[in-house]
């Protein structure tokens, strides 16, 4: 089947989807459901009065930030919420009521009618079980097939989600397998019994864009082999352009916006949906190069490699790396995960030591330095790290923990201009001054990232380096948090190392790019010429593969890969 | 399930976080009851000679052997000593050996733990196969070994056991070490200039605190149950002095002509008093346990 038929068929299949509303066939139907959890400190309601349902063949994707309650519907509809939830409502699956049904019953309901694909294909999976083995037990658990017909059929489960090799990677233990070989070990899992309904939790948020797009078509394909309805659990934008038919968007535990995806992406008609979209970073088609920087690099990797391990299973996490950092400018790190961009990022902030090469910071040799000047070199940079729980330290208060750099390298400051400047800049960072005394406990995750900021920015540092500052955040969140940044770097002045996945941030807020791949240095240069003319291949496939929240665009970009996949 | 707890967790947590871990704390009933026994047993042993005095020093052979009467409640051992008095003398020694010995064992084990988790390398091997080697050790034959040849007093015995008890809290210590020193603030602190005291004493210590005081309770326990072994061996705390595991070995004999009363109190004494550390040690497991709070 051509690209171009498929993409029809679809359409087609979309547009039967919303006439056909009330065919009587679904495979899911949830009606009035509410679910509330019983806390330590009261009762906390997830969702209230969400109503939706999944077709045969079709997909219908369940959208919002994180709080939101989507994957609180997503496993509600198998029963697979924990013990302190109270659920309300009606959830039909196959034709089976789930709400108030037995384990029992519902155990048998899962992996046969229903299934279920989780976000971490890491945890996923048994550690200690052969892959094929997993696969035959779930066929096991539902079906009356012996030992070795079951491990046929898993063999054969697995060449269809795409594994090479089959027959010998079904003996393999899922360490052996890559991130998204095991996702798809776990989808064909989910698909051993040939349910009518999948239902998968962020399938690709743990993968990397090229992956990411592997994955994605593989379960397009089953959905339009087998006619499994899929309800996808996501808060990617991009993911369901490329892959629904319908979406739902949902706030605060309740569905805002319902619709054909051409319809609620390209002309939503919710204020939360207008903005949710205007808030994913797209990647520009044009632009100019800004003008190259002058003055001595605030701070340089020259040739420098890192080995970690010892032995045959050492792995040479950098190999040969080049790259500054000039006054006041922004340079973006990227590339996939196990590229290196995180381990460089380390190394120019001394916490790893180059087994080869060298780091300057400040035009000082940091691998020389040590001490006390050593100190006093690094308290020129400020560091702004991915996850906004463990970047602080849940036992300080927000104050203290912005004080600390103060406390590090002002000694003799005193304790009312401490509060001054901790006041100042948590003003910078359009922190209200109230949280000063609360815990981080009590802060959400963008406003964690902004102490961490505030804390980087309070020796007024003339390096910034931030490792993937918004990926754990959602895209609203994350558009303020790089607005700050941006801004801050504007009035102050500080050269930033800007590391992160996500080409469309790089291009948005970065002068200059830096890609890697495999620990080594793919190309460099200024951005926009750059990510718009490629010179390297592996900058093009990750270009291509970053998803676009538009499904018209989408699946313009899709027939192109295939037909120049087949040429 | 990570989003499911995301979605779960208010974003302003209204309940201060020491009052939310003592209503942990005080949730697990037994663990109360622990605390109670522990508390009354201490008042027991160190307040109660002020109001029930007795003499423990002097033998009285005109009052040995006596059943309980209203004069002595639990009657009086061989040599004419007051039994309720005797099991408070001998309660303070035990109480006292077992929670210094305890604290003693949890502050070696913390300082050792810490000190290779942190620092790592080689450091960390030498340190933690010392560790191995000293866990394949009985503890109580290398204790029985020094008791046979020193005959320790209080100070002895303290000493003795915290210096063959610290193993199992260094390497506590030194696993809550190793994920703390990778924690993104440790880091940050790390690649701003922090120096490595500021990071052990500011941040790796502090969240260390519940495991390191979970870690010292079970101490407390196992070192009181020690303590009455190597008395019963007769190599504890010599007479006139006596502790609870003493008076068990002492009251040995008696207990075939039927004198229950110094067998039966000094043995629920300690098996009380083991049992209610280890239930507040699972109170305090439960009440610091903040990893659901995320």
């Amino acid at each position: 089947m051509s690209g171009a038929e498929k993409d029809a068929e679809a359409e087609a299949a979309a547009e039967v989807g919303t006439a056909a509303e009330t065919a009587a066939e679904r495979v899911l139907e949830v009606e009035g459901l509410g679910v509330t959890f019983g806390t330590d400190t009261g009762d906390v309601p997830a969702v209230c009065d969400i109503a939706l349902h999944v077709q045969p063949g079709e997909t219908l994707a369940l959208v919002g930030e994180s709080g939101s309650g989507k994957s609180t519907v997503a496993l509600a509809a198998l029963g697979l919420l924990p013990g302190n939830a109270r659920v309300s409502g009606r959830i039909t699956v196959g034709g089976t009521q789930v709400v108030g049904t037995g384990e029992a019953e519902l155990a048998r309901l899962r992996g046969r009618t229903a299934s279920m694909v989780f976000q971490e294909p890491a945890t996923a999976l048994d550690p200690l079980t052969r892959v094929g083995a997993q696969i035959a037990e779930v066929i096991r658990n539902h079906r009356p097939l012996s030992r070795a017909e079951a491990a046929r059929e898993a063999v054969e489960l697995l060449r269809r989600v795409g594994i090479p090799e089959p027959e010998r990677r079904a003996s393999a233990f899922p360490f052996q397998l890559s991130g998204g070989q095991r996702q798809r070990v776990v989808i064909a899992m989910a698909i051993a019994n040939s349910p009518d309904l999948l239902i998968a939790d962020e399938p690709t948020t743990a993968l990397d864009v090229t992956v990411q797009a592997e994955i994605l078509d593989l379960l397009r394909g089953l959905a339009a082999d087998y006619g499994t309805g899929v309800l996808l659990v996501t808060h990617n934008m991009g993911v369901v352009a490329d892959f629904a038919d319908r979406v739902a968007v949902m706030l605060r535990g309740e569905i805002v916006e319902t619709g054909p995806v051409e319809q609620v992406l390209l002309r939503p008609s919710h204020e939360y949906t207008q903005r949710l979209l205007a808030a994913v970073p797209r990647l520009a088609l044009s632009g100019e190069d800004a003008p190259e920087r002058e003055g001595a690099s605030v701070v340089e990797l020259r040739d420098v490699s890192v080995r970690f391990g010892r032995g045959p299973s050492a792995v040479q996490a950098l190999d040969g790396v080049t790259l500054d950092v000039r006054p006041g400018e922004t340079v973006g790190l990227v590339g996939e995960s196990g590229s290196g961009k995180s381990t460089a990022a380390r190394v120019a902030l001394g916490l790893i030591p180059p087994d080869a090469g060298t780091v300057s910071l400040f035009g000082t040799d940091l691998g020389r330095t040590r001490g006390r000047r050593r100190r006093a070199l690094l308290s020129g940079v400020g560091v702004v790290f991915q996850d906004p729980v463990a970047s602080l330290d849940a036992r300080m208060s927000v104050a203290e923990c912005v004080a600390e750099p103060l406390r590090m390298h002002r000694r003799g400051m005193s304790s009312a201009d401490r509060r001054a400047r901790v006041a100042e800049v948590l003003e910078l960072v359009r922190l209200p001054k109230e949280l000063a005394a609360r815990g981080p406990r009590e802060l959400s995750g963008g406003q964690r990232q902004r102490v961490s900021l505030a804390r980087s920015l309070v020796l007024e540092p003339r390096l910034l380096v931030a490792d993937e500052p918004t990926s754990a955040l959602d895209v609203s969140v994350q558009r303020t948090v790089l607005e700050v940044i941006a801004e801050l770097q504007r009035e102050l002045g500080f050269a930033c190392l800007f590391v992160s996945h996500d080409l469309a941030v790089v291009q948005e807020f970065a002068q200059r790019v830096v890609v890697m791949r495999a620990g080594r240095v793919e190309e460099q240069g200024p951005t926009m010429s750059t990510l718009l003319r490629p010179r390297s291949d592996y900058t093009r496939r990750l270009i291509a593969a970053v998803p676009v929240p538009d499904p018209v665009v989408q699946r313009r970009r899709r027939a192109q890969e295939r037909t120049e996949a087949t040429a | 399930m990570s989003a499911v707890l995301q979605s779960t967790t208010p974003t302003a947590e209204p309940v201060a976080n020491y009052r939310l871990s003592l209503r942990r704390f005080t949730r697990n009933k037994l663990a109360v009851a622990g605390l109670v026994v522990v508390v009354v047993f201490l008042l027991f042993c160190f307040v109660g000679p002020l109001l029930y005095s007795t003499d423990q020093t002097h033998t009285d052979l005109h009052q040995v052997n006596l059943g309980p009467s209203g004069a002595h409640w639990l009657g009086t051992d061989a040599v004419g000593h007051d039994e309720v008095g005797r099991l408070m003398f001998g309660g303070q020694v035990s109480l006292l050996v077992g929670l210094a010995a305890g604290v003693l064992a949890t502050v070696i084990g913390t300082l050792w733990g810490a000190t290779a988790g942190y620092v790592g390398g080689w450091a960390d091997a030498v340190m933690m196969r010392v560790v191995d080697a000293g866990i394949a050790i009985p503890a109580l034959f290398i204790l029985l070994v020094v008791s046979a040849i020193t005959t320790p007093d209080t100070l002895g015995l303290i000493l003795v056991l915290g210096l063959v008890s610290w193993l199992v809290p260094s390497r506590l210590v030194r696993a809550e070490t190793l994920t703390l020193k990778s924690r993104d603030y440790v880091l940050t602190l790390r690649a701003t200039g922090g120096t490595h005291g500021r990071a052990i004493a500011r941040h790796i210590l502090p969240n260390s605190v519940s495991t390191i005081v979970v870690a010292a309770t079970f101490q407390v326990a196992d070192a009181i149950l020690l303590v009455a072994y190597v008395s019963y061996l007769g190599l504890g705390v010599q007479p006139p002095k006596t502790d609870w595991g003493g008076m068990l070995s002492a009251g040995l004999t008696a207990a075939y002509s039927g004198r229950w009363w110094l067998i039966v109190p000094p043995g629920l004494a300690i098996i009380l008093v083991v049992c209610a550390f280890n239930a507040i040690g699972d109170g305090l497991r439960d009440a610091f346990d903040v990893r659901g709070r995320g």
